[in-house]
C-alpha cells in the first residue's frame, strides 16, 4: 500500500555459463601446478634424449595408450591443459578489448573443445 | 527517483602493455604456455595412431634443437605460472584462521610451492625409477 516503502524486485538475474568452463580451467590448472613441470621435463627432455630408447620406443608408449589409466592420464592431461589455457586466453583476450566476447568463446574454447574430442578419439582408435 | 549512472572511466585499449601492467600480462600469457604444452602432447599422440613411422618421426622432432628451446621456453613459463599461482592462491581465499591466528599469505604461498614442487619431485622420481628398471 505504501509506495515509498514499496522494493522494486529486481528483474531476474541472467545466469551465466561461466562456472562451467572454469571446473575444467581450475582443475587444469591444479594439475598443470603439480606436474606440469616434471612433465615437461620427461616428454621434452629425459624421454627423448637421456632415458634408454625403451623407455619412450612405440611399444612403450603403445601399451601406455591402451591401458585404461594410461588412457585416463593422457586424456585428462591434454584436455585439462587445454582448458585451462582457453579460459587463461579467452580472460586475458577479453580485457584486451581485442575481439567481441562470443567471437573469443567460439575461438578458445571451441579449439579446447575440438582437441579434447579429437584426443577421446583417437584414444580409442588407438585401441586396448 | 530517477536511475543510477555511474560514471565508468574510460580505460586505455593499450593498457596491458603499461609498464604497471606488464607483470600482469606476462603472468597472463604464462598460461598459454600450458595449452601449448598439451598441443604437443596431442601431436605426439596423433603420431602414435599413424603407426611406427610417425611415431619415430615425433620422436626426432624431440631430439631437435628447435624441440630443445621449445620446451625450455615452455618449461620456464609453466614454472613462472606456478610460482605466481602459488603467489596467488591465498589472496584468492577466505582469511584462514587457525587456533585464533590468521595464517600469513606468505606462510600458504610456501605451502603451495612445497606442495607443487612434491608433485613434480614425485612424478620425476617415477619416471626416473621407470626408465633405470
Amino acid at each position: 500500500m505504501s509506495e515509498t516503502m514499496e522494493t522494486r524486485r529486481a528483474a531476474p538475474e541472467k545466469r551465466s555459463i561461466a562456472p562451467a568452463f572454469w571446473l575444467p580451467f581450475g582443475a587444469g590448472g591444479m594439475v598443470a601446478a603439480l606436474f606440469g613441470p616434471a612433465l615437461i621435463l620427461i616428454t621434452g627432455f629425459l624421454a627423448p634424449s637421456v632415458f634408454p630408447a625403451r623407455f619412450a620406443s612405440y611399444e612403450s608408449a603403445l601399451a601406455f595408450a591402451r591401458h585404461p589409466l594410461g588412457k585416463l592420464i593422457i586424456l585428462a592431461v591434454i584436455a585439462l591443459f587445454l582448458w585451462h589455457g582457453a579460459e587463461r586466453v579467452f580472460l586475458t583476450l577479453k580485457d584486451m578489448k581485442t575481439a567481441p566476447v562470443p567471437n573469443l568463446k567460439v575461438v578458445t574454447y571451441g579449439l579446447a573443445a575440438a582437441v579434447s574430442l579429437l584426443t577421446a578419439i583417437m584414444l580409442l582408435l588407438v585401441g586396448f | 527517483m530517477s536511475d543510477r549512472r555511474p560514471y565508468v572511466r574510460p580505460m586505455d585499449p593499450g593498457w596491458w602493455a603499461n609498464p604497471t601492467y606488464r607483470h600482469y600480462t606476462i603472468r597472463e600469457l604464462t598460461g598459454l604456455a600450458v595449452a601449448l604444452y598439451g598441443l604437443v602432447l596431442f601431436a605426439g599422440l596423433g603420431a602414435l595412431v599413424r603407426g611406427p613411422e610417425a611415431y619415430a618421426g615425433f620422436l626426432d622432432f624431440l631430439r631437435s634443437p628447435f624441440s630443445f628451446l621449445l620446451h625450455l621456453a615452455l618449461l620456464g613459463a609453466v614454472v613462472w605460472h606456478v610460482i605466481t599461482w602459488c603467489r596467488i592462491l591465498p589472496k584468492t581465499m577466505p582469511k584462514l584462521i587457525i587456533q585464533g591466528k590468521t595464517v600469513p599469505q606468505e606462510t600458504m604461498t610456501k605451502i603451495a610451492s612445497i606442495v607443487m614442487a612434491a608433485g613434480s619431485g614425485v612424478l620425476l622420481l617415477i619416471a626416473i625409477g621407470a626408465a633405470a628398471r
